[in-house]
């Protein structure tokens, strides 16, 4: 535990020191920020114009800020993620091993499962800054208009889960190499697959259909951003996260065996 | 202290270190001396957990470093060649981060942190960045975070390479006032250092253990292999047959004439002194002996001699 706190600690500061964190963050806002400005934009003059055109309600349906404006924007603060995180992780073990500071830190009194938790950790406060700052779009939207808090907070439990597996996998991709290029190309890849995997799902047959749904990020986070919480889907990103945690501790072991 | 016992280690098809056995007891220095590649690092890498031998066993303070490899982590300080460090820290941040992985008790820490960095010559670079750092100064930092939970055992390979001579006699009587109740395994290829510090050497080439033993010792039993140096006035050539002739003697070289008189170096077999029979020579053919000293073997000359004489077995 105290490893952990220490570990937790110096990789936030590090963040912090160099100007990765910086980066990312700032990457993260533009992004999204931009997205959001065109959303918001466009959804207020439509309304505007549907005060005068009554045609359009009957096109685009009730004229609901939650499904218009908030559900769209998750789903594109999550495909930033999918860009973003692989940047955030892929430093974890590369860097370490190729500096060679791994070989001091396998040296001392932690655990494996310390070191590996506490990256984690690390990562997972970063990007609870990152979601943190997409937060007063939320606001404004309120401010505005007339949204459904329970979705916003469906969305942001969905955004945290899926993060938390998306960090893990990386982490994992950092252990496995000591090049951070390598590492953040191949979490990129593998986090990419995994988003689009479901849209294959309509082509292939029933039961590969609906295996390839099961395994798509995008299928799971679809629910959570409608304001629907379902044990599947929190479980799926649970397990993600805990077999790729897994998977670096075996191979940090597999490093030791190998010298 | 340490216990090591038929340690092995191979690397694919490489061969690392090879029923490698030594002990040692609490309080002592150990010297590792070996060629590059001789294995060296390796024996110190399972000693400090990072890596498991092949087979064998490797006890430190008691604890098995496979079996209880925590328990050995908490006790011990380990100096890597490369002295690897986070450049992005500034110093006091970096060594309070070790002192925590390192089980240092919270409140310890502080003054804890302070007292290493008195102790390494650090106390005036607390703002700076380790990557802003001279080598020497990194050495420093390294040797703080090896000191900073104060082991009992500390491991430093290499602890002086790449450091100008003043950070070198610093270093060196800094680790030589951390014995006492410390046992210190320390490699190195500046002989001179190791006969210094370490009351015991251990040589080390192609993963095989090739001699341990003080440097005195070491000395005195390579000395068996007597070699004098003999300074004789006499036609050069007759005395060189001369010195020939005497039993016992393996080679005779002319290293050069002081006045009217030349010098010799006459190498007996090994285990053999023929010093009384070289002077009876000289006495005999009427030659003038002016000189006739034993050479003494610096640990520079044992380790050549060790490393590249095959059948050497101390």
């Amino acid at each position: 535990m105290r490893n952990f706190f220490f570990i937790f600690a110096k990789e936030t500061k590090s963040y912090f020191n160099s100007p990765v964190a910086f980066v990312v963050l700032t990457i993260f806002s533009a992004l999204t920020g931009y997205y959001f400005y065109n959303i918001f934009a466009s959804f207020s003059t439509l309304s505007f114009q549907a005060q005068t055109n009554p045609a359009l309600i009957n096109q685009y349906g009730a004229f609901n800020v939650t499904e218009f404006v908030i559900r769209p924007f998750f789903g594109i603060v999550s495909v930033v993620m999918l860009i973003i995180m692989p940047m955030l992780t892929m430093r974890s073990f590369a860097e370490e091993k190729k500096t060679g500071t791994m070989e001091l830190l396998l040296t001392f009194p932690v655990r494996d499962s310390e070191a590996i938790l506490g990256k984690f950790a690390g990562c997972m406060g970063i990007f609870a800054i990152m979601l943190g700052l997409s937060f007063p779009a939320m606001l404004l939207v309120e401010y505005f208009g007339d949204p459904e808090w329970a979705v916003i907070a469906t969305g942001y439990i969905g955004l945290i889960m899926m993060g938390a597996a998306f960090i893990s996998l990386g982490i994992f991709m950092s252990s496995i190499t000591e090049n951070q290029i390598i590492a953040a190309v191949l979490s990129f890849a593998s986090l990419m697959i995994l988003y689009m995997v479901g849209y294959t799902a309509g082509l292939a047959g029933e039961m590969v259909g609906r295996v390839l749904e099961y395994i798509s990020f995008s299928f799971h986070y679809e629910k959570f951003a409608r304001g629907v919480v379902d044990t599947s889907d929190v479980v799926y990103y649970l397990l993600f996260t805990i077999m790729f945690l897994f998977l670096s501790m075996r191979s940090l072991e597999s490093k030791r065996w190998r010298g | 202290m340490i216990e090591v016992k038929h340690l092995t280690k191979v690397y694919g098809e490489a061969r690392g270190i090879e029923d490698i056995n030594f002990t040692m007891e609490r309080g002592e220095i150990m010297g590792f001396l070996g060629p590059n590649g001789a294995g060296k690092t390796t024996t110190m890498r399972i000693l400090t957990c990072f890596m498991p031998a092949t087979s064998g066993t490797a006890k430190v303070a008691g604890y098995d470093v496979f079996e209880d490899s925590l328990n050995v982590r908490r006790r011990i300080g380990y100096l890597p060649e490369t002295v690897p460090l986070y450049t992005d820290m500034q110093v006091p941040a970096y060594l309070k981060y070790v002192a925590g992985l390192k089980d240092v008790p919270w409140k310890k820490i502080k003054s804890r942190v302070g007292r290493v960095m008195e102790q390494v010559g650090l106390s005036h670079m607390a703002h700076k960045y380790i990557g802003e750092l001279s080598k020497g100064y990194r050495q420093r930092v390294g040797l703080g975070q090896a000191l900073i939970n104060d082991p009992e055992v500390l491991i430093l390979d290499e602890p002086t390479i790449g450091l100008d001579p003043q950070q070198i006699i610093e270093i060196r009587s800094l680790i030589k006032g951390l014995s006492g109740d410390r046992t210190i395994i320390l490699s190195s290829h500046v002989l001179p250092e190791v006969s210094m510090l370490c009351g015991r050497v251990i040589i080390i080439d192609e993963g095989k253990l090739k001699a341990i033993d003080t440097p005195e010792n070491l000395v005195a039993k390579l000395q068996a292999s007597d070699s004098v140096k003999a300074r004789i006035s006499g036609p050069a050539d007759s005395v060189i047959s001369a010195l020939k002739g005497i039993e016992g003697v393996k080679k005779v070289e002319s290293s050069g004439a002081v006045g009217s008189s030349g010098e010799y170096v006459v190498e007996f077999v090994r285990g053999f002194n023929g010093s009384h029979l070289l002077a009876r020579v000289a006495v005999e053919r009427k030659w003038d002996l002016y000189e006739l000293t034993p050479i003494k073997m610096s640990l520079e000359d044992i380790f050549i001699h060790i490393v590249t004489d095959e059948d050497s077995s101390l």
